[in-house]
């Protein structure tokens, strides 16, 4: 049984009329990858700074490392990194100052910084810019360098919200291969996404939406919330015959480029009757993306 | 000072040595302005351009007329009829008008919309025409501390107030923002660094930069200008302390209620204009209705004013300045705890 790092329960925050976090519990693990997963303005942010013990909540509590989000907000603040979704870098300071200031601030010895500098820079591969200006750096070396800054004080939980946001998919492949490198040594990483596919690289999901927790599991386990598997099938006409399927019976039916994927109670054969052709329908195990899309459509028909 | 205070103030040099425009702002401005205020400000009259007109042409309206023209100050033109003079002066080609009608009553017209050198001209004028009274009047004035009444004399210690409100309010309250907006703030908010540490770390940098603006601003007042400082430097730079603590403290509340540079740089425009119209720069105090007399004791400006001007010109000591520094340090102490739990709150 492995350790739990970060116990949330019943977490409650609101600004001013909205309620961002409805009352949400989860548990993450030593050594796993966990991941937020949810809309824009599901609450993923709000409950990543409350981790982050830069927001108090309303009401329930956040334990991090066994120590209390709101009493020991400062050795939280030790022994944990959080980069937001623009990791504060200073623009006209190169590689290396931005590096050295955040180490100064966690106080990391100088007699340390030079070591661990120098292996941070070479897994990031940032070790040829080291005197650029971080203005001058691409999105992708400049999240790498977030994530250099982040962890230069060796941390014991890594926070990241929405770290790949508007990154290019080949730096957010290599981006990744560093958080599994990270994984490898021992680092417990939570992280917020509206990527799909990413949530599939997660250890374990918690589904957000609305400031609810509405599912959470293996990847493989949040698949099989979705009852008898997904029917697929080929369409000239997606968004229509998709909509189709939705007014007239209770399935969830949801378009990927010419692909239809109907989940729920339904048949092949009222799918064909609803769309009144006989298309030829595939019934296969869905996605992190299927389950993600039926579990929303669920909370707003009974919401 | 703790490490991290240190590396922060560190930080903060570093970034505003390498912004060439910062650099500008530092060394550059305050000379140019002073130079301006120098220069091209000044409320002294050299020469106006006079429309005579005499209908009487006696012995005695000639005698005047040449007064007026050997003061130097006067630049005769004579003019054929009244109507013609009054077309000269709509035409602003001239500023002032010597009018005698035929019984040889003199009539001296100042074109009013040039506001105060109108005022100095009426002055020059009545000050030639009483020598003229039989027997003569002699008025020996004397203008004590400037005794010249050079209004640089009276500008150019000013603008180190204006001067250094407009470099710290605005550098400070941009600097600060700029963290929010960048994202730096929030990620330093996860670090062990302490709220006061990363306050203290921001104004400083600005501090030390007014501190600098006065003591260039001063050495070209003295030195170019030749403005004598009689007071003492030591208590002049005191002033500029707890000065700086008024504008730092509304820089870093401008800061608080404001999301983005632009934002901040506004507001600190609305503090400016207000502060410097109401501080007894160019307009004095003791003419202000009564309601507004009152807002100036709040503003530290016309403190800064007041200590500025009096140490320059007459020399006066915290013996008499003291109500000054007073009113200026307990403003910016409530200006800066203000500006700090308001920080508070927003982070």
């Amino acid at each position: 049984m492995k350790e739990k790092i970060v116990t949330v329960h019943n977490l409650t925050k609101s600004f001013k009329e909205v309620q961002a976090v409805k009352g949400i519990s989860f548990e993450v693990n030593q050594g796993e990858v966990f991941g937020l997963v949810g809309p824009d303005g599901a609450g993923k942010t709000t409950t990543m700074r409350i981790l982050a013990a830069i927001l108090s909540p309303d009401s329930g509590s956040a334990e991090i490392l066994h120590l209390d989000s709101i009493k020991d907000r400062e050795k939280i603040h030790d022994r944990i990194a959080y980069m937001s979704q623009r990791f504060g870098l200073y623009q006209d300071l190169t590689v290396q100052e931005n590096i050295k200031f955040y180490a100064d601030l966690y106080g990391v010895k100088r007699t340390e910084l030079k070591e661990s500098m120098d292996k941070l820079l070479s897994w990031s591969n940032l070790t040829q810019f080291k005197n650029r200006p971080a203005g001058k750096l691409s999105g992708g070396m400049k999240q790498k360098l977030g994530l250099t800054c982040a962890l230069i004080h060796t941390p014991e939980l890594l926070l990241l919200d929405e770290p790949t946001n508007g990154v290019d998919p080949v730096s957010r492949k290599e981006f990744w291969n560093l958080l599994y490198k990270l994984v490898d040594d021992g680092l417990t990483i939570i992280m917020t996404t509206a990527y799909l596919d990413e949530a599939e690289r997660c250890h374990r999901l918690a589904f957000m939406d609305k400031g609810k927790i509405t599912a959470r599991g293996t990847p493989k386990e949040i698949v099989n919330l979705i009852p008898g598997g997904v029917f697929k099938f080929n369409s000239e006409n997606p968004f229509e015959e998709s909509n189709r399927i939705a007014e007239t019976t209770q399935a969830v039916s949801t378009v990927f480029g010419s692909q239809v994927h109907v989940m729920g109670k339904i048949t092949a054969e009222q799918i064909q009757k609803s769309i009144n052709r006989q298309a030829e329908i595939v019934r296969s195990e869905g996605s992190v993306e299927d389950a993600f899309v039926y579990l929303s459509e669920i909370e707003k028909n009974h919401g | 000072m703790t490490n991290r205070l240190k590396f922060m103030l560190k930080k903060e040099l570093l970034q505003t040595l390498r912004d060439p425009r910062m650099r500008i702002v530092i060394l550059v401005m305050p000379i140019f302005q002073t130079l301006i205020f120098g220069y091209a400000v000044t409320t002294d009259v050299k020469k106006v351009d006079t429309a005579i007109v005499d209908m009487a042409n006696t012995t005695k309206t000639r005698a005047t007329v040449d007064q007026f023209v050997s003061s130097g100050i006067f630049i005769p033109t004579y003019r054929s009829s009244y109507d013609e003079a009054w077309y000269a002066m709509d035409q602003g080609e001239v500023q002032a008008m010597i009018l005698f009608n035929q019984q040889g009553q003199m009539q001296f017209v100042t074109d009013g919309s040039r506001g105060l050198s109108a005022g100095v001209t009426a002055g020059y004028a009545a000050a030639i025409l009483s020598s003229n009274q039989q027997p003569p009047i002699t008025v020996e004035s004397r203008a004590w501390y400037n005794p010249l009444l050079k209004s640089r004399n009276f500008y150019v210690p000013g603008v180190i107030a204006m001067m250094v409100m407009v470099v710290t309010l605005i550098l400070s309250s941009m600097a600060v923002v700029r963290e929010v907006e960048i994202g730096t703030m929030e990620q330093i908010m996860v670090t062990p660094m302490k709220r006061w540490e990363f306050i203290v770390g921001k104004l400083l940098p600005f501090g030390a930069i007014g501190m600098v603006n006065v003591l260039v601003v001063t050495a070209v007042a003295v030195f170019w200008f030749n403005i004598p400082l009689q007071g003492s430097l030591p208590l002049l730079m005191l002033g500029a302390v707890l000065y700086l603590m008024n504008t730092l403290g509304m820089g870093l509340l401008i800061s608080t209620i404001s999301r983005t540079q632009q934002q901040a740089m506004l507001s600190a425009f609305f503090v400016i204009f207000p502060a410097s119209l109401l501080s007894g720069f160019a307009f004095p105090i003791a003419n202000m209705p009564a309601i507004i007399r009152f807002f100036t004791l709040f503003n530290p400006m016309r403190y800064m004013m007041t200590i500025l001007r009096d140490i320059f010109l007459k020399g006066n000591g915290l013996d008499i300045l003291w109500p000054n520094y007073l009113a200026m340090f307990l403003l910016g102490v409530v200006l800066l705890t203000t500006a700090t739990l308001r920080f508070k709150k927003t982070g």
